[in-house]
């Protein structure tokens, strides 16, 4: 039998404000243990919550981004479990009535058709803290509670369980995480957590209309491994059902060492999470004018700057994808492009020669020592023949190292193109009066001669010479 | 005229005056407490060097110039509210060991103002009970009658400013925590809108319901008292940003013309004859002053006990979460993190909390949320439309606080649910979010005394306090003392 997977993902995505959600904590990564705290965020007797407006923004535009609706009365729930590192003994989330409703994203996998995923909800939420073992000074092996990521702020996006393989859930995730990254809402750091994904996976015979029972996947904090574990979980439901078992419904971890899924609590054991409205938060009203103040600010998203330079700028699909995969290239190239560069040219450097370099010293584009208008000027002496395309690199790679002009470097190494034919002619001159056998074999019909001629007079002229002026010349001079 | 005897007003006078220190009205308090606290037991923690201290200081700020109607004033506070560096306990065993680092929002607007700090008062543990027996620091007794209860759970501020051991007290009022006892006590107690009185640093019981207010010797007092602690705190998110306005001002405008609502409902069958006659004469003061009396119905009345116990028992089954051992409060002797969890809040909490933890998990858990949660909840929004339709006829409301005087000490200790019926009258108001007093209308035929309810319009304090001080200036209840 063939079988039809089903994945939904739960992604939580961590909101860059300065402080937290309900306190004015600071977020920052790293600190000392519990020195970022606060009777808040301790969940100390008599604390109360306060919810940080910017969480409220940073929602409405990742709201916005995809589509969603915006609740204009949005509640605050209680999630209640025991924890050691769940200070108040419940989580303040979202349950009824989540901030951002009936949202979608369109994907694509391999340049097929657009594929369009509903996102069922995105609400707020605070993070828990952080237990540490083994690492306690002091007698015994006990464990010890951080709290400074207690009360950091999260969204939850929930997608509809409309993805149909493991490629589709990456294309999708890859998406949402160039869309918040883009925003500016979230760092994107998957590895330290920034953004991570549940996945729910379930299988049915294709032709179904019957969903399978479904595992919850935990723990899948790279593309990779999304990829990976949604892989291994399908196999293994369908070897289940094909060796004659059931699916239960259960939450499964997954350990990026072996690349499989293991079960961690079942359907029994899960938590009654008594969800109830917190008593501690009035209703979040957000009104029309507010939205619509969030609409004007939001960022031109990737998907609309990509069609705009395509149209505008006349790039090929593939460049203004690349171009547009993160917001800082995007900005960095059109800076170049309204400096005058063509666009084209300025693309194609920050797809070679600006991502090598930026690969080979481990730099990201916000601190590219070229900037934009330093690339355009030396696009520009490219296009009006002071230098040629080869120099350029040379050019480039020094104003990589020093930081200064192309100009400035050009002028101190004497490397402006020579394109005087009168200095050309000279050069050319001395080397077939040296190469009198070689100018006899080219003139006896052996036309592969040219290139050694060409090597030649751009060795002599140290690369300066202007290629079309030697062949045009070096043309004329061979023939007699 | 004793000092421990004397209203804020009375020892802001002598004050300003300077023929009392701040330092001697604090001596003459703490020792009155060591005289009767044997035989009240107002209080879980007496702080007598810090309170000699801040007296000192406030001397220091009359010496200036500086009396503020509360500057030097010695007050004692329920010990609900988290005092930086003085333990504060909630009535609880879990919480034996518990030194806040920070204070409470209400404290701290009294302190700024100059007010000393006497100590921490004996309560029902979490604010759980209506007779300070739950307390975990030992029961509190009626100054009026040692054998009886004092009411609860502000039981111990009541008890105090009836024993002359405090000029006034803080306390709380989840369903009736401060007029109730404030009426078996023979003091006035005064149970703000919700939202008046940031309850930050105020540990929680039912989220929705809790109010600070205080409690005193007469209504005057009481204005003052309110006027220091109502405003918007931006640490609490319930707190509403609206004007405060000058209670003390508008006190003696008299009730002419007022409106009063009696509810049908609160004047039942089984009401103690002792105190349906003190109501009468109330309602007879107020005919001669000038008030008009109308009839209403808040029909819902009888479902406000349910819905009560579902919608206070499920928010503190959460509330009561974070005590769990692993940050602060006792913490049992255990392996692993499991036993660790239910030895500590098995031997820190008391049946009572249990109990009412139990009963609030219960009404949340799926499956049964809808049934008794969600359904309390409409039927609060009713009890709430009650309230609202009685306000358009009338200005106020009367009633009794409680059905009987305070009764005696474990005569329903174990009978939770006569134990529930106490708050009978005085829970509505918490449920429809507005405001009520209790002030002194009687005493019963073996020397009780009576309260009597007067219930304002949300944020309308201004009304129960000038028809409260009419009421006092027309009889003389607030006047007798315990004889203790």
């Amino acid at each position: 039998m063939k079988y039809q997977p089903v994945i939904g993902l739960e992604v939580h995505v961590q909101l860059l404000t300065d402080t937290k959600i309900f306190c004015g904590c600071s977020t920052k990564f790293g600190a000392e243990p519990n020195s970022q705290t606060c009777p808040v965020c301790l969940g100390l007797p008599g604390a109360l919550p306060v919810l940080n407006k910017k969480v409220v923004e940073f929602a409405i535009k990742a709201g916005l981004s995809t589509n969603c609706s915006i609740t204009p009365r949005s509640i605050f729930a209680r999630k209640n479990y025991f924890y050691p590192d769940l200070p108040k003994g419940y989580q303040i989330s979202q349950f009824e009535d989540p901030i951002c409703q009936h949202g979608w994203l369109d994907i694509a996998v391999d340049g097929e058709q657009l594929k369009r995923i509903g996102i069922t909800r995105i609400h707020m939420e605070e993070d828990a803290g952080k237990l540490v073992h083994g690492e306690l000074s002091g007698p015994g092996d006990g464990s010890g509670v951080d709290l400074n990521r207690a009360c950091t702020p999260l969204l939850e996006v929930v997608s509809e369980p409309d993805l149909r393989s493991s490629d589709e859930a990456v294309a999708y995730l890859k998406q949402l995480h160039q869309i918040v990254t883009w925003l500016g809402i979230c760092d994107g750091n998957m590895e330290e957590g920034s953004f991570r994904c549940d996945a729910n996976v379930s299988v049915m015979p294709v032709g179904s209309e019957v969903l399978g029972t479904r595992a919850e996947i935990k723990n899948v904090n790279s593309f990779k491994f999304v990829k990976q574990a949604i892989e291994y979980e399908i196999g293994r439901q369908i070897d289940l059902i094909e060796d004659g078992g059931t699916v239960v419904q259960e939450t499964r971890l997954f350990d990026p060492n072996s690349g499989k899924t293991r079960s961690m609590r079942s359907k029994e054991e899960a938590h009654d999470y008594r969800y109830f409205p917190d008593p501690d938060l009035v209703p979040l009203v957000i009104s029309e004018k507010w939205i619509e103040k969030s609409r004007r600010e939001l960022p031109e998203l990737p998907e609309q700057r990509q069609h705009r330079f395509m149209k505008e700028l006349e790039l090929p699909a593939y460049d203004a994808e690349v171009l547009t995969s993160n917001r800082s290239l995007a900005d960095y190239f059109e800076a170049g492009v309204a400096a005058g560069g063509n666009a084209k040219s300025v693309g194609n450097w920050i797809m070679g020669e600006i991502t090598r370099a930026l690969n080979e010293t481990g730099t990201v584009i916000e601190e590219c020592p070229v900037t934009p208008e330093q690339l355009a000027a030396l696009l520009a002496l490219i296009d009006d023949g002071t230098i040629s395309g080869k120099i350029a690199k040379t050019v480039f790679d020094e104003m990589w190292r020093s930081g200064k002009t192309p100009h400035t470097i050009i002028t101190e190494q004497g490397l402006v193109q020579v394109s005087d034919s009168g200095a050309i002619e000279g050069l050319i001159d001395e080397i077939m009066a040296a190469s009198a056998g070689q100018v006899a074999e080219y003139r006896n019909g052996k036309d592969k001669m040219f290139g050694f001629f060409v090597g030649q007079v751009m060795k002599a002229s140290k690369g300066k010479a202007n290629p079309a002026v030697v062949n045009e010349l070096l043309l004329s001079k061979l023939k007699g | 005229m004793n000092i421990f005897d004397m209203t804020i007003h009375e020892l802001h006078t002598a004050l300003k005056g300077k023929q009392i220190s701040s330092v001697e009205a604090t001596s003459a308090m703490l020792k009155r407490i060591e005289a009767v606290e044997p035989n009240v037991g107002s209080f879980i923690t007496v702080t007598s060097e810090q309170a000699l201290a801040a007296a000192e200081q406030a001397d220091q700020l009359i010496a200036q110039g500086e009396c503020d109607l509360l500057t030097g004033i010695p007050l004692a506070i329920k010990d609900i509210f988290l005092t930086k560096g003085v333990r504060t306990t909630c009535g609880s065993r879990i919480l034996h060991n518990f030194i806040p680092p920070y204070s409470a929002t209400s404290w701290e607007k009294l302190r700024d103002r100059g007010a000393v700090l006497l100590g921490k008062l004996n309560q029902d543990e979490f604010a759980m009970g209506s007779s300070n027996e739950s307390s975990a620091y030992g029961i509190t007794r009626n100054p009026w009658d040692t054998t009886c209860i004092p009411g609860g759970s502000s039981g111990g501020s009541a008890a105090a400013v009836a024993a002359r051991q405090a000029i006034a007290t803080l306390g709380t009022d989840t369903g009736g925590s401060i007029r109730q006892p404030a009426s078996h006590c023979g003091c006035v107690g005064l149970k703000p809108t919700y939202g008046r009185v940031s309850r930050y640093g105020v540990i929680a019981y039912a989220s929705s319901l809790d109010q600070v207010g205080p409690l005193t010797r007469d209504v005057a007092d009481c204005a003052v008292m309110l006027g220091a602690l109502a405003g918007h705190d931006p640490k609490d998110s319930t707190s509403v940003d609206t004007p405060v306005p000058d209670y003390s001002a508008t006190l003696s405008q008299g009730v002419k013309g007022l409106r009063i609502g009696l509810p049908k409902e609160y004047f039942i069958d089984g009401l103690d004859p002792d105190v349906q006659k003190a109501m009468d004469a109330a309602i007879d003061t107020y005919r001669r002053l000038g008030a008009e009396f109308v009839d209403i119905s808040l029909p819902h009345t009888d479902y406000a006990v349910a819905t009560y116990y579902l919608i206070a028992t499920a928010e503190a089954s959460s509330n009561l979460a974070r005590y769990d051992g692993v940050r602060f409060g006792h913490r049992a002797e255990a392996d692993g993190l499991l036993e660790m969890y239910t030895k500590s809040r098995s031997e820190g909490f008391g049946s009572e909390v249990k109990r009412r933890i139990m009963l609030g998990t219960y009404a949340l858990s799926s499956g049964y949320y809808d049934a008794y949660y969600l359904k309390a909840q409409k039927v609060r929004t009713m009890i709430m439309n009650d309230f609202i339709k009685a306000f358009a006829s009338v200005d106020v409301i009367l009633t009794p606080v409680a059905p009987t005087p305070a009764f005696k000490i474990g005569e329903k200790i174990n009978d939770p649910l006569q134990m529930y019926l106490s708050d009978i009258f005085t829970i509505p108001v918490n449920l429809a979010g507005t405001c009520a007093m209790s002030l002194p209308a009687g005493f019963s035929a073996s020397g009780l005394p009576i309260g009597l309810q007067l219930i304002g319009k949300p944020f309308d304090e201004e009304s129960i306090l000038r028809a409260g001080y009419a009421f006092e200036q027309a009889t003389d209840w607030h006047t007798r003392k315990a004889a203790i």
